[in-house]
């Protein structure tokens, strides 16, 4: 037995994180921790590798008792954990950041230390410079250096948490591969996910958490992913099939020749744009992550601006608008980053209702009716089923996915006229992906124009009327969703795009 | 302008940017490991006094120099205290401890104003202090303008080529990855800003000991805040820091060589020229580097280990 608890409790100040988990991991087992946000999968992994001290329980390592002194305790034992939130330095090189992980005792020269990423990412197939600073990567980058700073010790156990919510399908069929890889090799592995196809294809055994309690356990192999959810959500929710597409209206939201040249060195060129986006309808973007998502939702939200072509909202050129004035003309966004850009961290969560609430309703003549404004708050907690203690906590102590419910909750409870969201239900559990996916709906159907832009295949078959996908900055032709098979949407996001798209852009020139 | 002219003018140069040179060294490793302590002014002010008083009574310059880093030091850890294990606002608690240090270096020096003592004697190296221009600048210099040239030296080497240097940077860039790294965050801070407290301390006990020894009210004269923002301006970079460290020098004795040839600029407006030509410089050095600032992430947030 590599790894068993027995009885781990962790209580905090008003929720009980833990409550007498136990499981067992065997040698080479690929295990998954199943549960909705909140269920205390974090807190779990979080004690197992020492970060958080567990006021009750036993822990026993190669069938020995021992007590995790801290994460470099964990690290010397031979464990290994790649965080939800990663936990590298963004100034720092990719080489700088894993000498920081390793024991002195361990770390040659740095030249050494470089060749030897080089040989671990050759061996796992995880390319990476090791002079790149960290914060100019890609996330799906960022986490292979987490893996590979993990991989460059030997170790017996690695903890992945939600390690594919970030990642592009073929970024996550490769994470699949490279854990089968070193399950093979003996390497026992601890994985939280959401995504229920993985857990089933990748994992030996699940156990499944709610509110802190163990709830069940299953061999994914021989249970259903509907089977799985039931056990996480305990209600007998079933999977959603997909929208049907409703009728669409006029054009709301227009890109014409849409031409964005590159901020830095890492930005991607958006050129020839052309999109129409109709009253009641829903477009979804594919794409692998960085090909010009994030600089496509900049323009839309008007923080980036477009050297050539025009953006038009109901027929009116708004190119020139700043965000404010969008969001006075019917438009709102739903940045993929919640903290920084979509709320602010130490700000309750009715002010940061208030963000960008204050253009329809809770402020008058600059002053605010806080009343109005609670009132709001109390609204989209309930509505979008938030998990908080309230109105008054801060948004940077909500789970991820939580307070994405919020931020989607106040953006549709504005009832704008075009929403753009990116990345909707990332890391959100399935019972609030299941909510936010028939809200989008009701907004739709309420003939408000959506753009989607996702990573989930699925989702953006659910959920989308025509599909698209982004490639280098280019996009692909927009089709209703039933004449886009998987393996067309795929050479789409690798940007082949067609020859019917080829006359389209010809046409444009 | 003969060659013994210029001599002079850098000898004065490097002699004036030492104390701020000491200072802003030891800023810069204190917000490199994400703590901003504004008291700098005060911890300067109470070193020199200590340094004055200890070098006074004693009748030994080593003790002073030892009393003042020490001096400098003792209060730095009232700030730690206060700041990283209350995880009081550091902004806050820096500024208290500018006002608690000029009071308390006040009172402790009161009955030493007036008095004087014969100031570090320099050391001049065979040789090497008679090259023209330079010579006397860096090699006929007391033995503090040395230490200083060594701590640079060292600090210097420490933030760019060892472990130490990388996990103060980290401390201060991203102090919970750090801590899930099993750093002792709060131990390196300390350990960061006391070190701080000790360097301004030095600066503190260069102005009371070397550079006009005798101690008055408000020797330190600003310098610990022009040392704040020289961290800043110097994009946290130990020959940045140099460099402004010299500019300012060098802008200080300007000043006084145009009063001297009898410009008729107001005595005041020129007293403002360092702070102003060196801010400037600085500036327009920041300004052409891309990509952003290089200002430690985590500057001035409190971290607790236990969240």
């Amino acid at each position: 037995m590599r790894l068993e608890l027995l009885g781990l409790s962790k209580r905090y100040p008003g929720c009980v994180a833990n409550d007498a988990v136990s499981l067992k991991v065997e040698a080479g087992e690929i295990h998954a921790i199943l549960g909705e946000n909140g269920a205390g999968k974090s807190t779990l992994m979080k004690m197992i590798y020492g970060v958080v001290k567990p006021d009750e329980g036993q822990m026993l390592w190669n069938n020995k008792e021992v007590e995790i002194k801290g994460p470099a305790h964990a690290r010397q034992l031979g464990m290994g954990m790649v965080f939800q939130h990663f936990s590298l330095f963004e100034t720092l090189t990719v080489a700088e950041n894993i000498a920081l992980y390793l024991d002195p005792s361990e770390l040659g020269s740095m030249a050494a230390l470089r060749q030897h990423i080089e040989q671990v990412a050759n061996e796992y197939g995880l390319a990476i410079n090791p002079d790149r600073k960290v914060g100019s990567l890609s996330v799906g980058e960022q986490q292979r250096v987490e893996i590979i700073r993990c991989l460059i010790q030997d170790i017996q156990l690695l903890i992945l948490d939600e390690p594919t919510a970030v990642l592009t399908p073929a970024e996550a069929e490769h994470l699949i591969k490279v854990l089968k890889q070193l399950a093979a090799k003996g390497c026992s592995i601890l994985f939280i996910s959401h995504k229920l196809h993985e857990v089933n294809a990748l994992c030996d055994r699940a156990t499944v958490l709610r509110a802190g309690k163990v709830t069940g356990s299953c061999v994914p192999r021989d249970t259903s992913p509907a089977e799985m959810a039931r056990l996480m959500l305990g209600d007998g929710l079933t999977l959603t099939k997909a929208f049907e597409p409703g009728p669409s209206g006029d054009v709301l939201l227009q890109l014409k020749d849409i031409e964005v040249p590159p901020t830095d060195h890492f930005a991607i060129h958006l050129r020839q744009l052309n999109l129409s986006l109709r009253r009641g309808e829903i477009i979804g973007l594919a794409g692998v992550a960085g090909n010009g998502q994030d600089e496509l939702v900049d323009l839309l939200n008007g923080e980036l601006s477009a050297t050539k072509g025009q953006v038009l909202l109901a027929g009116e050129p708004i190119q020139r608008l700043g965000v404010q004035q969008r969001r006075h003309k019917g438009m709102a966004v739903v940045p993929a980053d919640r903290i920084g850009r979509g709320a602010v961290a130490t700000m309750s969560l009715s002010e940061n209702n208030l963000l960008t609430g204050c253009i329809t309703h809770g402020a008058k003549a600059g002053l605010i009716d806080w009343k109005v404004v609670s009132a709001r708050a109390e609204r989209i907690i309930s509505h979008y089923k938030v998990k908080t203690s309230g109105k008054t906590e801060m948004a940077g102590s909500l789970s991820g996915g939580n307070l994405q419910k919020f931020i989607l909750g106040r953006e549709i409870e504005q009832a704008p006229q075009v929403l753009v969201c990116f990345h909707p239900t990332w890391g959100v559990d399935v019972g609030a992906a299941n909510l936010i996916h028939q809200q989008l709906i009701k907004l739709r159907d309420q003939g408000a124009a959506i753009l989607l832009l996702s990573e989930d295949l699925d989702e953006l078959y659910l959920l989308s009327d025509r599909l698209g996908a982004l490639c280098a900055g280019q996009l692909s032709p927009v089709a209703p969703k039933s004449e886009v098979s998987l393996e067309r949407l795929g050479q789409w996001m690798a940007g082949q795009f067609d020859a019917q798209h080829d006359k389209e852009t010809c046409h444009a020139d | 302008m003969d060659i013994a002219f210029i001599d002079n003018v850098l000898f004065a140069t490097v002699r004036t940017a030492t104390p701020l040179l000491l200072v802003a060294l030891g800023v810069m490793i204190s917000e490199r490991s994400g703590v901003l302590n504004l008291g700098q002014e005060g911890m300067v002010l109470v070193g020199a006094a200590l340094a004055f008083i200890a070098a006074y009574v004693t009748g030994n310059m080593g003790w002073g120099i030892i009393a003042g880093a020490f001096a400098g030091m003792l209060v730095s850890v009232l700030f730690a205290f206060i700041a990283l294990s209350l995880m009081a606002n550091q902004v806050a608690t820096g500024l208290a401890l500018t006002i608690f240090g000029t009071g308390l270096s006040a009172f402790v020096g009161a009955d030493y104003v007036g008095q004087s003592i014969a100031g570090l004697s320099p050391i001049s190296i065979p040789l090497l202090s008679s090259i023209p221009f330079i010579g006397k600048a860096f090699f006929a210099q007391d033995i503090m303008v040395y230490l200083s040239f060594c701590l640079f030296g060292g600090l210097w080497w420490l933030m760019r080529a060892t472990r130490l240097g990388l996990i103060i940077r980290s401390v201060g860039e991203n102090p919970e990855a750090a801590h899930a790294l099993g750093y002792p965050v709060r131990k390196i801070r300390y350990c960061a800003v006391l070190f701080g407290g000790a360097m301004a301390g030095l600066a503190g006990a260069y102005l009371s000991l070397a550079y006009t020894p005798m101690w008055s009210e408000g020797i330190a004269a600003g310098r610990g805040w022009i040392a704040l923002a020289l961290v800043v301006f110097a994009s946290w970079r130990a020959n940045r820091v140099l460099f402004g460290a010299w500019l300012f020098g060098f802008a200080s004795i300007l000043h006084l060589l145009l009063q001297g040839y009898g410009y008729a600029i107001s005595p005041n407006l020129l007293a403002m020229l360092p702070y102003l030509v060196t801010i400037i410089v600085l500036v327009i050095m920041m300004q052409r580097k891309q990509g952003g600032s290089d200002a430690p992430r985590s500057l001035g947030r409190p971290f607790s280990p236990s969240r």
